[in-house]
């Protein structure tokens, strides 16, 4: 494209927004309510995400201290187990800290009441990096000098994996069914206004214009409405995620669910809707306006 | 010049539309292409502008030959003509100026010369006063008379007309066509396809009639139908 033609052919496509305006209207409609569908259907994607990162983190498994050994000799097993690959932490809880844990709620029960410390052992509270690797881990702790026995709630973790992965795989087709429907509507939304211009198109043609020539207008069109159409989704998305967060802080029963703030994810939501306004935008025109090419 | 050799054409339904049909037209001729619907008019200038292929026969327009013509050459070869339709086919939501300026763009004219030449041509076409209206707001004597500011911009070596005065009254017809023969006095070959006897009778020129897909006569000084005047 020459460059004295790109200012006229984004100047046509600016125009042609106005003076098809229902049809204009009509499309970026429909990319605004693609991108929010699409997005709001993320943004509860990532904060269930988010909510399984923390349910994870809560996973930890105990390993008990051999009874032969001293409080001291105990704890200095700390940077052998820290020294594992996939375990991110291990806090030391002595026999009479985990006794005084036991005996929290316990208080009333006389049989409990004069239980010496001594019944319990030694433990070190373990937490891992990847919960899919529970199994791994618990087998090397195991084999570790000092360690008597290890008490890990693997079906649970494994649960915690399952759920994780059922939430990504059903996440990601319906996000995949999702934007391929809006891909086919915003494509048959751009062919409806093209096709109210097959009459202009063709006398273009007559004229002795090339494809590109006719295209790029389109194109530009495509990609203002596109980017209009994102950034409006964009705020509408902002107003909807402050509307359920206020109502989530304000009920009693659910306000344990805390979601992200949209602020800590406005840019990439911001990025992510005009990429994808970009490219339905530009990509629905050029599909759309190719079968009119041919004359 | 246009010149079409033994040109036969079959539309995918078996209509035979042309049958060996032999036309040369020279630079600076003013030829009528008459016959009744359905004789082959529109095919032939559906073959010159490239919108078909011929079945057989040889097909030369302004120097590109339509038999061999590669599809990134023939928005070059519509350049080199002018097309003025029946029915104007100008852009609606388009000035009058605009009309004009997006047919001088496609040809890569700079804005300065399109600043130059479009005042120019209105100012021939009798509509330098109507720049700013749209189609809808003029005649239909005036929008055809956009249609041949149109055709004219780009100083094609080649102008057809397809029924230029079918949707006129007969005051409005005769100033098209008077237009018409101004500009081919200019130098601008003229090819008019229409069938109103009448008018072509008023002009002494070439007409080449066509009946069935055949040429039928080609001479100059009337409309010959059936072998009548």
């Amino acid at each position: 494209m020459e460059r004295t033609n790109f200012g006229y052919h984004l100047s046509e496509g600016w125009r042609s927004i106005f003076t098809h305006g229902f049809m204009s209207f009509a499309a970026a409609c429909m990319i605004v309510a693609c991108l929010l569908i699409m997005g709001c259907f993320s943004l509860v994607a990532l904060n269930l995400n988010r909510m399984l990162d923390d349910l994870e983190r809560e996973n930890e498994f105990l390993a008990y201290i051999d009874e032969s050994l001293s409080e001291e000799e105990a704890r200095a097993l700390q940077s052998s187990l820290e020294s594992i690959p996939n375990v991110s932490s291990a806090l030391f809880v002595s026999r009479e800290e985990a006794m005084t844990a036991f005996m929290e709620g316990r208080e009333d029960q006389p049989l409990f009441r004069k239980l010496p410390a001594e019944v319990l052992r030694h433990r070190f509270c373990i937490h891992v990096k990847d919960i899919e690797k529970i199994g791994t881990t618990v087998g090397i702790v195991e084999q570790v000098g000092g360690i008597a026995d290890v008490r890990a709630e693997l079906k649970i973790a494994r649960g915690f994996v399952t759920l994780r992965n059922i939430a990504g795989a059903v996440a990601l087709v319906l996000i995949t069914i999702l934007l391929i429907i809006s891909l086919f509507i915003i494509a048959n939304t751009i062919k409806l206004t093209t096709f109210s211009r097959r009459e202009e198109i063709s006398i273009m043609k007559m004229c002795g214009a090339t494809n590109w020539f006719i295209r790029w207008p389109f194109v530009f069109e495509g990609m203002i409405l596109g980017l209009v159409g994102a950034f409006l989704a964009f705020f509408l998305q902002w107003g909807i995620y402050a509307l359920i967060q206020n109502a989530i802080t304000r009920s009693g029963e659910i306000s344990i669910i805390t979601l992200i703030p949209f602020s800590s994810m406005a840019g990439r939501v911001l990025k992510t809707f005009a990429a994808t306004g970009f490219v339905i935008g530009t990509g629905g025109s050029l599909l759309a306006i190719r079968r009119f090419l041919q004359v | 010049m246009i010149r079409l050799i033994d040109i036969h054409k079959d539309y995918d339904n078996g209509t035979k539309a042309l049958k060996g049909v032999n036309i040369r037209i020279d630079d600076g001729d003013f030829v009528f292409l008459v016959g009744p619907s359905g004789s082959g008019k529109s095919t032939i200038i559906k073959l010159i502008t490239a919108e078909i292929a011929p079945t057989e026969g040889r097909l030369m327009v302004n120097g590109y030959n339509l038999n061999t013509i590669r599809p990134n050459q023939v928005p070059c070869m519509r350049r080199t003509l002018g097309v003025i339709f029946q029915d104007f086919r100008l852009i609606e939501k388009k000035t009058v100026y605009e009309n004009l300026t997006f047919v001088m763009r496609v040809a890569g004219a700079s804005p300065r010369e399109i600043k130059k030449r479009i005042p120019y041509v209105l100012q021939l076409v009798g509509l330098d006063r109507k720049a700013n209206h749209c189609p809808s707001e003029l005649s239909g004597g005036e929008q055809q008379r956009v249609a041949i500011a149109r055709a004219l911009v780009n100083n094609p070596n080649v102008i057809i007309a397809d029924e230029p005065t079918g949707n006129l009254d007969p005051q409005r017809s005769l100033e098209i066509m008077l237009l018409l023969e101004r500009i081919n006095e200019l130098g601008t070959t003229l090819l008019v396809v229409t069938h109103e006897q009448a008018l072509v009778n008023r002009f002494s020129k070439r007409v080449v009639a066509i009946e069935n897909g055949r040429i039928i006569s080609d001479g100059t000084g009337g409309y010959y139908h059936n072998g009548k005047n």
